[in-house]
């Protein structure tokens, strides 16, 4: 069965969306402003004869037609980064300022870890964890590339994760980028619209609810999470949102995106989600041309009352 | 990720015993601070930059110096509890505890612009040959031996590309083995 035929009752237009499921995504790099401005980059790509076409709704994204970014000099310098344009949006979402303390709780291979240490200034704790070494060290290789140094990399499972190595307790923001069933990367891997099974969407949803719980709980009072997928399934986006309405203190928040996205739904498959679901953005491939996504922003409202969950959060 | 592990040059072959290359320790201030012996101070790397390259000591100022492993130097910005057993804190900066310290690549590419001397700048294809991993001769050079910074044109500005030793009219690229880049060609994967 191919898996897109299930979301097809969620879209406007079922032919466009499977259309464009079906074509492969353009190469797209992120300009990266610690160690240039995008004007520069623009520049070097002239001087060098590299085509490129600009992104209407962020100037610090290009489309590259053809070739990879691997082997011009703009790459060479860490002036750019390969990164799908959909996967700008947690960033963008997230706001993180300079001097702040930041988690990012699945950070491999770090493209949103150093776009979010670009936007911090590279000033501030950013905390990239990620429970898989050799993905770590791919995150590594790319923090150094572009030049990041305000990037502590923890090898945690994000769970349960344990704020010990830092002198602090609780985050500003925090971005949740998990694990999921990847359908809407099939643009470019379509392999994992074979590999997708429901009994693998349920686990990956579990996994998802732990991390997000944890990473409220170690977030303070005032502070912002943010939650993204690159699936469509609502097992993996609103059910799991839904969870950690029910059991931890925080709500969902209204704030915009700069390109066509649908709102999150609040019906599916017989259960019933909270309405303030229609905050989260939904993101289909026909709508931008891009990759599929899923985008959530929620607010922490009170500080854990149990204690329950907060082993290791306090550094002593 | 120490990227200039591959570059023989780096082995001072002994570590430390009271060094332990599990963890990062903040280095001392000062030499009078100093209670690992052979551990490099802030001061010294502060002073070795901006004797070395010209890089005012307001540049660094605000970053955390740490050592993990012998003679390894990293640089951060950020909390971090000290020591601290983590992954990584910040970037590999400098290898230190052998005759002549030595920067890394990145070090020299994050931070090398603010650079006013020993910065070699290389033609377009002197450029080229040293991304890839080259020596080649480079006979105008009339300042300092051993590390350099080599940069080329880019846009209109300066920019440093990585570090070269200069040793009797040749410069040798240090650029480490997972670095090095044929910049002639479009269409490689990475
Ligand atoms: C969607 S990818 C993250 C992509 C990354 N944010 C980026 O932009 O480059 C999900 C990551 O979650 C990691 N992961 C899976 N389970 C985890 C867990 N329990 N704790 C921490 N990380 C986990 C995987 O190793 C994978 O790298």
């Amino acid at each position: 069965m191919n898996p897109l035929e299930r979301y097809l009752p969620l879209v406007d237009d079922e032919d466009a969306f499977l259309a464009a499921c079906d074509r492969p995504l353009p190469s797209v790099v992120r300009t990266n402003p610690i160690a240039a401005a995008p004007e520069r980059v623009r520049r070097a790509f002239d001087e060098e004869g590299i085509d490129y076409e600009p992104v209407d709704w962020h100037d610090g994204l290009f489309r590259l037609p053809a070739g990879s970014p691997g082997t011009n000099w703009p790459y060479v310098h860490g002036w750019i980064h390969g990164q799908e344009e959909v996967s700008t949006l947690p960033g963008l979402a997230l706001d993180a300022q300079p001097g702040e303390r930041v988690l990012d709780t699945c950070a491999a291979p770090g493209s949103k870890t150093t776009q979010i240490a670009a936007d911090m200034d590279d000033r501030g704790t950013l905390v990239a964890n990620d429970n898989n070494l050799g993905r770590l060290s791919a995150l590594r290789h790319n923090a150094e590339r572009l030049g990041v140094t305000n990037v502590a990399v923890t090898n945690q499972d994000a769970r349960n994760l344990s704020l010990r190595p830092f002198p602090f307790d609780a985050f500003d923001r925090a971005l949740v980028d998990v694990p999921c069933s990847c359908e809407g990367t099939c643009r470019k891997n379509p392999d994992v619209l074979d590999e997708w099974t429901l009994d693998h969407v349920h686990a990956i949803a579990g996994v998802s609810k732990g991390i997000l719980t944890r990473a409220i709980q170690t977030t303070r009072p005032g502070g912002v999470v943010v939650f993204s997928t690159c699936t469509f399934a609502p097992e993996e986006n609103e059910a799991v949102l839904q969870h950690v309405l029910e059991s931890e203190p925080c709500e969902l928040t209204t704030f915009d995106l700069p390109l066509r996205t649908e709102p999150g739904i609040t019906e599916w498959d017989g259960e019933t989600f909270n309405d303030a679901m229609k905050r989260a953005h939904r993101i289909y491939p026909h709508h931008n041309d891009t990759g599929g996504f899923f985008c959530a922003k929620l607010r922490v409202t009170a500080a854990q009352q149990d204690g329950s969950g907060t082993d290791g959060v306090t550094a002593r | 990720m120490s990227d200039d592990g591959s570059d023989p040059s780096n082995d001072d072959g002994s570590d430390s015993p009271s060094n332990d290359g599990q963890r990062f320790d903040r280095l001392p201030e000062t030499a009078a601070d100093r209670a690992v012996p052979g551990r490099p101070t802030r001061e010294e790397v502060l002073a070795w930059w901006e004797d070395r390259f010209g890089i005012d000591r307001s540049v660094l100022e605000p970053y955390t110096f740490l050592e993990k492993g012998a003679g390894k130097v990293w640089i951060y910005r950020g909390e971090a509890t000290d020591p601290c057993r983590i992954e990584a804190l910040g970037m590999a900066f400098l290898r230190t505890r052998q005759e002549h310290w030595k920067p890394t690549t990145r070090a020299v590419s994050r931070f090398g612009r603010h650079a006013t001397r020993n910065v070699v700048e290389l033609d377009p294809a002197e450029a080229a040959r040293f991304v890839a991993g080259e020596d080649q001769p480079i006979d105008r050079w009339d300042g300092d031996w051993g590390y350099l910074i080599a940069a080329h044109e880019l846009s209109g500005d300066r920019e440093p590309i990585g570090v070269g030793l200069y040793l009797h009219g040749e410069l040798r690229s240090r650029v480490p083995k997972g670095s090095r880049t044929d910049v002639g060609r479009l269409d490689g994967e990475e």
